[in-house]
């Protein structure tokens, strides 16, 4: 594996977007109807970040990415690439390349010819072409398969004649539209691992469009995740993982307890549902999200909560339940949990050190965690 | 029957019908006629097996033309149907919508009135003073003594006309195959409309092009019909050679003999048509 010699260092000093999507709105008339598919996202995704759409189908990521490429035109809205608008600018004009979810790859041509074929169409010399198309060869694992046909090649190696077929033209930004759909777990995990070093190695913006949420935390710098043609949140893995903004996102990624009730106190930046004399959850909120009377609803992350026979200690969380299953995973247990408040929880224990189960069916527990683990959603 | 020889002959079972139906209506007329072509004698006294090879050199020394002119005129309507055709195909698979079946029952329409009947209405409508002629003479576009019928250009046109739809639909099995996803690659690598149909659509179309070239051709060369009724006394071609032999001439074994020398040479241009034209090689060529 080489460095590519052209290749733009990741951190760009550079301001200006790679893309810019501004109020995009996309209508598509069905018998009749007019259903929108994106509802207005603005969006910024910065020079040679590694960026992701997340989202269950009909969500309007693909459509958005489509925008991006030219392949459909916005109702409404503008679309900047590099700071300069392209809307009515066809996909061929576009400096983007699509990585499309089946490949589609020229099923008449090479391996080579495959990749060759975009810098052919630019004009660049036939020299350079085949310099280019050898080194981006090298880059994903192809060298030796020049002369196959894409029918001749596993699902993973087309895989990769799609991702040198693009990233061969040196583009500004890489657009990729559920490239690993096809593939095996084992393979996925392996091209998702590929994906960032390649990301890394040639420093190219990618937009990546995935509704596999362990996807995209692997991989992105940041992920928008997506909900009926509108960004629910855009940030980071973490961000996004650990403080869901809204029911959507907590559910989408990731398990995530709910719990709902009414606060009954208010202590500085803690909120305080108290179910009685010893359950109460204690939530970490900003100062004036709630008030003591709010009805709200909060979520908590499985790893986050405790398991314990006797009452917990400390000013924490605390409820109590009943264990209603026990599923070893191997590194992990899971446990769930029918609280005495009624909900269903879901507890995710590592099996570092312990030699047994914490509990099993039927057995009483505690549940316990940290005010900071507990986060107040759509307020 | 144990199961397992029963499991062995089904196959053969199955092949049944087909193989008698083949051999009754296929096999068994083109021996007699074989047969037949090596024959002497005529009508009234009957015919005679004298290996009588003379019947096969003397057809082609004498009708030579005949089987070129058919080749040749076989082969122009047969380009001139891709280049007509080729853009109603793309029509109607990119553009055709959800009126796509509505298009090919057009396209197919023409077959529920008679092949002759058909030809014979381009008779009528090309006539020398008829409803196409008759009105441009009276005006003075085109000379008195002008004539579409009994040309080159009426024969071919004709076997243009009624082999199209043989052309068409191939052509359209072919064009909506292409994935719409790899028009779109090609788009997103940087070509244009015209650089995306030559150098994706149209190879991955070639094996359309090559089954209609076949279904279209073969017949047109063989085509009667369209040069009888369209083409006068001055463009025969050996179809008509061959059922003036049959059925006015009642010579047997030479028309037997022409048959089968026809039969051969289409053969013979199919058998290098596909070994130039079918194969991977022309695909990479258009890659290229």
């Amino acid at each position: 594996m080489t460095e590519i010699q052209d290749a733009t260092p990741a951190v760009h000093t550079d301001t200006l977007p790679a893309i810019e999507l501004v109020g995009l709105v996309k209508s598509f008339t069905s018998h009749g109807e007019v259903v929108q598919a994106v509802k207005g996202i603005d969006m910024k995704i910065a020079e040679g970040e590694f960026f992701s759409m997340l989202g269950p189908s009909g969500c309007g990521k693909t459509t958005t990415m489509r925008m991006i490429a030219g392949f459909d035109e916005p109702t409404a809205g503008e679309v900047y690439l590099h700071g300069g608008n392209v809307v009515g600018v066809p996909p061929n004009k576009r400096d983007v390349n699509m990585v499309f979810q089946s490949y589609a790859l020229f099923p008449h041509m090479s391996v080579a010819e495959n990749v060759a074929f975009g810098l052919k169409r630019k004009g660049v010399a036939k020299e350079e072409v085949t310099r280019r198309v050898g080194e981006m060869l090298e880059i994903v694992g192809l060298t030796g398969r020049e002369k196959r046909r894409p029918k001749e090649l596993s699902g993973g190696q087309q895989q990769r004649v799609a991702l040198a077929r693009a990233l061969v033209n040196n583009p500004r930004a890489l657009l990729l539209d559920e490239p690993l759909a096809a593939l095996d777990l084992k393979l996925r995990q392996a091209m998702q691992v590929e994906l960032k070093r390649i990301q890394r190695e040639v420093g190219i913006t990618f937009v990546f469009v995935t509704h596999d949420q362990g996807e995209a935390l692997t991989m992105s710098d940041r992920i928008a995740v997506m909900n009926d043609g509108l960004v629910d949140q855009l940030g980071s893995p973490r961000e996004i993982y650990e403080h869901p903004a809204s029911k959507f996102v907590a559910g989408f990624i990731g398990t995530s307890n709910l719990f709902s009730g009414t606060v009954s106190e208010v202590v500085g930046a803690e909120a305080v549902i108290s179910y009685g004399p010893d359950e109460r959850l204690v939530i970490q909120v900003s100062t004036g999200q709630v008030r003591v009377g709010s009805e709200i609803e909060l979520t908590v992350r499985p790893e986050k909560i405790v398991i314990s026979i006797e009452a917990p200690h400390g000013n924490g969380s605390a409820v109590k339940g009943t264990v209603t299953e026990v599923v070893y995973l191997g590194t992990a247990t899971n446990y769930n949990v029918k609280t005495s408040t009624g909900a269903d929880v879901v507890v995710f224990t590592q099996n570092a050190t312990s030699a047994g189960d914490i509990a099993v069916r039927g057995d009483s527990i505690w549940l316990s965690w940290e005010p900071r683990h507990s986060y107040v959603i759509g307020a | 029957m144990s199961a397992r020889l029963r499991a062995r002959l089904a196959p053969y079972a199955l092949l049944l019908p087909g193989g008698l139906w083949l051999t009754i209506f296929f096999v068994v007329p083109l021996v007699a006629m074989l047969s037949l072509s090596l024959q002497q004698g005529d009508v009234v006294s009957g015919f005679s097996m004298t290996w009588h090879w003379q019947n096969f050199t003397d057809g082609i020394s004498k009708y030579h033309n005949q089987i070129i002119r058919s080749l040749w005129y076989g082969g122009l309507s047969t380009v001139l149907q891709i280049v007509i055709g080729y853009p109603v195909a793309y029509w109607i698979a990119f553009r055709g919508g959800n009126r796509k079946s509505f298009f090919l029952f057009l396209l197919l329409l023409p077959f529920f009135v008679s092949f002759v009947l058909r030809t014979i209405s381009w008779q009528f409508f090309l006539s020398d003073n008829g409803i196409l002629l008759g009105p441009l003479k009276n005006i003075g576009l085109v000379s008195e003594h002008f004539h579409i019928l009994a040309t080159p250009y009426a024969v071919v046109g004709g076997l243009t006309y009624n082999y199209l739809p043989f052309m068409v639909l191939p052509l359209y099995v072919a064009l909506e195959r292409v994935d719409n996803r790899v028009v779109e690659a090609a788009h997103d690598l940087y070509a244009n409309r015209v650089q995306t149909f030559r150098k994706v659509v149209f190879p991955l179309t070639l094996p359309g092009v090559f089954a209609g070239v076949l279904i279209s051709f073969v017949p047109a060369a063989a085509d009667y019909v369209n040069a009888s009724i369209l083409g006068g006394t001055q463009n025969t071609m050996i179809g008509n050679i061959i059922q003036n032999e049959y059925l006015i001439n009642q010579t047997y074994p030479e028309a037997s003999a022409l048959s089968f020398t026809l039969m051969a040479v289409l053969l013979v241009g199919i058998f290098i048509y596909a070994r130039a034209l079918g194969t991977e090689e022309v695909l990479e060529a258009a890659a290229q």
